[in-house]
């Protein structure tokens, strides 16, 4: 049966947020304009009672859709294309923003809190600053609309709560209106990573964020305030830098243990969509604080904050109206939403570009000529080598939006990213590295003391010489010469030295000011971070063998990748590893299972136990214990020893599913120095799993031993049995299962052939199988006359899987490097927001 | 001069070099015809090419082989100028490459072979199918 209310109800939300944001929007824009108090007070409390259902309607929108993802209505399209039963709860959160719907949906619900924040904090700057969010939230909530003008054939938004049949033209529909799927088409298992559950909500919380210094700066202009926008901005701004900074760290870090392309970071062109604005967002920060100190810089913070705000909305339009198809491999839908992100990113853009020229000749600015020893002037510099270097990655991300461009204008456009886009992007972005170095290195002096050159000198002395040895020490142990390398190590730790020496001489009498100095701290140590974990990563994996792994592949690839037989001990990297064979992964306990140690059933999720299992000494199940696997991933066991000793075990994952494709993921063993990063670059194809040998027959006693593929082997036990994988055995055939024992070099192994004599019709065969040891009996005959059996031995090519592992050095240093920005961006927001509390407090904003 | 002035005149001249090494680094997208003769006079430049997997009668895609090991691949694809040509790939097959309704590809001419760099995918619509896998 359909479930039409809840779609129904959903669409009743939808509908109502965007009226109530227009209305919103209207009210607030009447109170600001209103001079009579009274009327100013009643369309302040509409807007705010508008924004309040705004605010319900999309929290109601919210719920809706999740209650149709959880009860698995797959009528819903959504659900349908996003999810499956098998999902478990907190994938089911992932489900939510995984088609373009919901992420609108989880953009707006963050605007709609951040608003609500606004209105409870903001006495003076409510109205107009309401009045920019609400026509933003209309703006959003339109796309979601899924409404079709009459008349036009327009079509508004695209709703999350469309039906399936409406949604696709499937044949079935025509028969059968009411058909609903039994289990939806599922989430990308790449998605089914915790990374994946809190990396959109931050980025989302991130870009949400940047709507609130725009706001303030277009209430700024609007109402004259040119220089008390900043204020109330600032820590706003410091906000959403920290927040999108986490986010993008964040996709970093799934990337890098998720994917196999070796790195965190990737230069496509979704990535660089959020880069560019959040480069630009910490350049309009210095900006700010330097109006703040000094009252210059207010034209450059106000261009600033509205380029954030345009670039936000410029990446959600490359990203979503599938202009970068051709692109990117984060291959977007066009939901045919294209002319209403173009309408939404153009209206900003003159909005804001129109007001900031009404009012350009009434902004204040200083007439005093800066001087090259002000902070000023070294900060305006820091903030232009910013802005360069997201302007660097800007233009050839826009590529396909000009090819687009051009073409609607009748011209031929086929420009087009470099092949390469990590090498050309990092060629360039180093050398703006280097300069954001070393200028955060000598910036932070100028800001804590009006100094002259001589006392520069002075004071840089120490940090600079310290700097150059640090870096004169890692060069010549690391024998990495590249000059632009060497440049960026001694950069980044210049940085950190001489930051670290403001910190110290700060601490004591002014903790709460100790943000910029720990934050810089924190750019010096990402840098060195990348520096390293990039630029001095080197392939471990080397084929030493004198053996190529195949002719038909290339040079490199028998050169930087292992081929491993299980139990056969390859040296690398200093351990010896050994293959020990593929594994599986419980649903719902943590650990690994052996394959051989299961049996499958019909359902590809439920496996039984063969035996006891256990991993590292703790029992997961019982023999003959059911219990439910992942079944596209498999894991591949090898162990790193260092003198016959166990030092840690690595378990690479490869996923295969036929609607995703196969997918290698690493394994990464993580030292404080370095990270040793592993991923299977080709499995044993199912072809070389099933090319057995002719089969070698034996008769022998139940009690002898024997040579099975050069392994020793004895028959335990002969036993009947009545149930087959859970089925009970019809009682004309007779079923007998050996119990074989195999001795292979490092472990027993136990295999159970069974053979199945039918009295009226045939019987069976199902051979047991070892892969490690590349041998397969079966169970031919049985004579009980003379307490003999007979079988047959086949072998093939033992297990094998062919790796490729790389070291990355001190990549911790840059997730550190991460984490003290944070916490300098945590230190300034705390300071900005007691001085919040102490404006509020004298009633000024 | 005002300092400042010098500094404007600064910042426009790295935007201009910017925008002006970008064009030059940029790849191009064309026809394999066109690849084939810049490859021929020397350019080495990796383009992207555009085009559509070769389908038969019944738009099945036809001319995917497996390398030796399966982590390999080659194919045939068919550009915007109706030509067909052999396109060999280091790695295994990308996901979705079956089902996807346009290809680029990024790399270049080695003789009469083209090899891809890179493979992307523009699929019909990603992560929706287009007909149900109808369980009734």
């Amino acid at each position: 049966m359909i479930h039409y209310f809840i779609g129904n109800l959903g669409h009743f939300f939808v509908i109502t947020s965007f009226v109530a944001a227009l209305v919103a929007f209207f009210s607030y824009f009447k109170a600001t304009v209103t001079q009579d108090i009274d009327k100013k007070n009643g369309w302040l409390l509409n807007g705010r009672i508008s924004f309040y259902v705004h605010a319900l309607a999309v929290l109601g929108i919210v719920v809706t859709l999740f209650i149709i993802i959880k009860n698995h209505y797959f009528e819903y399209h959504y659900a349908y294309s996003h999810s499956d039963k098998k999902l478990p709860a907190h994938y089911l959160i992932s489900t939510f923003w995984n088609g373009q719907e919901g992420s609108f949906l989880l953009w707006m619900f963050w605007h709609a809190v951040l608003g609500i924040v606004i209105i409870l904090t903001n006495k003076f700057w409510e109205g107009p600053v309401m009045t920019v969010f609400s026509v933003v939230q209309a703006f959003l909530t339109s796309m979601i609309l899924g409404v079709v003008l009459p008349g036009l054939e327009l079509k508004i938004g695209s709703s999350p709560f469309i039906l399936l049949r409406d949604a696709m033209p499937d044949p079935i529909f025509t028969v059968q209106p009411d058909f609903i799927p039994q289990d939806g088409a599922g989430l990308n298992p790449l998605l089914q990573n915790y990374w994946m559950v809190i990396h959109p909500p931050t980025l989302f919380l991130g870009f949400a964020a940047t709507l609130v210094p725009f706001s303030f700066c277009m209430a700024g202009l609007w109402l004259k305030r040119y220089r008390e926008w900043v204020r109330p901005a600032l820590p706003w701004s410091l906000f959403a830098g920290a927040i999108l900074g986490l986010g993008i760290l964040m996709g970093g870090y799934w990337a890098y243990e998720t994917l196999n392309f070796g790195g965190y970071w990737n230069w496509d062109p979704v990535e660089n969509a959020v880069y560019v604005p959040w480069l630009i967002l910490i350049a309009s920060i210095h900006t700010m604080i330097t109006y703040k100190n000094s009252e210059t810089a207010l034209k450059a913070s106000i261009i600033l904050v509205i380029s954030v705000f345009i670039l936000i909305l410029y990446s959600t339009f490359l990203t979503r109206s599938g202009v970068l198809g051709d692109a990117s491999v984060h291959s977007f839908t066009d939901l045919g939403l294209s002319g209403q992100l173009l309408l939404y990113l153009l209206f900003f853009l003159v909005a804001a570009i129109a007001l900031a020229i009404i009012r350009w000749r009434e902004i204040p600015t200083s007439k005093t000529e800066i001087s090259t020893y002000s902070r000023e002037f070294w900060i305006f510099i820091g903030a232009t080598v910013l802005c360069l270097m997201g302007f660097q990655v800007l233009v050839p991300t826009s590529f396909p939006a000009w090819n687009q461009l051009v073409e609607s204008f009748g011209g031929i456009s086929n420009i087009a990213l470099p092949g390469d886009q990590v090498e050309y992007f990092s060629k360039f972005q180093i050398w703006f590295a280097i300069a954001i170095g070393l200028l955060s290195a000598i910036g932070q002096f100028f800001w804590w003391k009006k100094i002259d050159r001589k006392e520069l000198v002075n004071q840089l002395f120490g940090p600079f010489v310290l700097a150059m040895l640090g870096a004169v020490i890692i060069i010549n142990i690391a024998r990495v010469y590249n000059f632009g390398y060497v440049l960026l190590l001694f950069a980044g730790l210049f940085t950190v030295i001489s930051n670290g020496k403001i910190l110290y001489s700060i601490i004591k009498s002014s903790p709460a000011l100790s943000g910029g100095s720990v934050a810089h701290i924190g750019v010096g140590l990402m840098l060195v971070g990348i520096l390293f974990s990039s630029g001095y990563s080197k392939v471990v994996s080397l084929n030493n063998t004198g053996m190529l792994i195949s002719r038909q592949l290339s040079e490199e690839f028998n050169r930087e990748n292992l081929l491993l037989f299980v139990h056969e001990p390859r040296d690398m990297a200093g351990y010896q590893i050994e293959y020990i064979g593929e594994r599986i992964e419980p649903r719902y306990k943590s650990g690994f299972v052996k394959k051989s140690d299961v049996e499958y059933t019909d359902d590809p999720y439920t496996v039984v136990a063969k035996r006891d299992i256990t991993f590292k000494n703790r029992q997961l199940y019982k023999a003959g214990e059911r219990f439910e696997i992942n079944p596209e991933n498999t894991f591949y066991e090898i162990e790193f020893r260092k003198n016959g000793k166990v030092v840690f075990v690595q378990y690479p994952r490869l996923q295969v599913n036929p609607r995703f494709g196969n997918m290698a993921s690493p394994d990464i063993n993580r030292k404080a120095t370095l990270d040793l990063y592993t991923h299977i670059s080709a499995p044993m194809t199912e072809e070389a799993k099933e090319d057995w040998s002719e089969p070698e027959e034996m008769t022998l006693k139940r009690t002898a031993q024997f040579f099975a593929n050069d392994y020793v082997a004895t028959v335990e036990s002969l036993t009947r049995i009545y149930e087959l994988a859970g089925q009970k055995i019809d009682s004309s055939f007779v079923a007998i299962k050996a119990e074989i024992l195999v001795r292979g070099e490092k472990q027993e192994y136990v295999t159970e052939p069974i053979l199945i004599i039918g009295t009226q019709s045939r019987g069976g065969i199902i051979p047991g199988v070892i892969p490690e040891l590349g041998l397969k009996i079966s169970l031919m005959n049985v004579h009980p006359q003379t307490d003999e059996l007979t079988l047959n031995i086949y072998s093939r090519q033992k297990d094998w899987v062919v790796i490729k592992a790389l070291e990355k050095p001190f990549v911790n240093i840059l997730w550190i490097g991460t984490l003290v920005l944070m916490a300098g961006f945590s230190i300034a927001m705390v300071r900005r927001f007691r001085e919040f509390k102490l404006m509020k407090a004298k009633g000024q904003e | 001069m005002k300092k400042s002035h010098i500094f404007i005149i600064v910042i426009i001249a790295v935007a201009v070099a910017i925008i002006v090494s970008s064009t030059n680094d940029a790849s191009t997208y064309v026809t394999f015809t066109e690849a084939y003769q810049m490859a021929s006079s020397g350019k080495s430049k990796s383009i992207h090419v555009v085009g559509d997997l070769k389908k038969d009668a019944s738009g099945k895609v036809i001319g995917i082989e497996a390398g030796a090991d399966k982590v390999s691949f080659s194919f045939v694809m068919v550009d915007e100028g109706g030509k067909e040509q052999k396109v060999y790939y280091n790695q295994p097959m990308p996901q979705d490459f079956i089902r996807s309704e346009k290809v680029v590809v990024i790399g270049g001419y080695k003789g009469e072979d083209f090899y891809a760099e890179k493979i992307l995918l523009k699929c019909p619509s990603k992560y929706q199918e287009q007909t149900l896998n109808a369980g009734v």
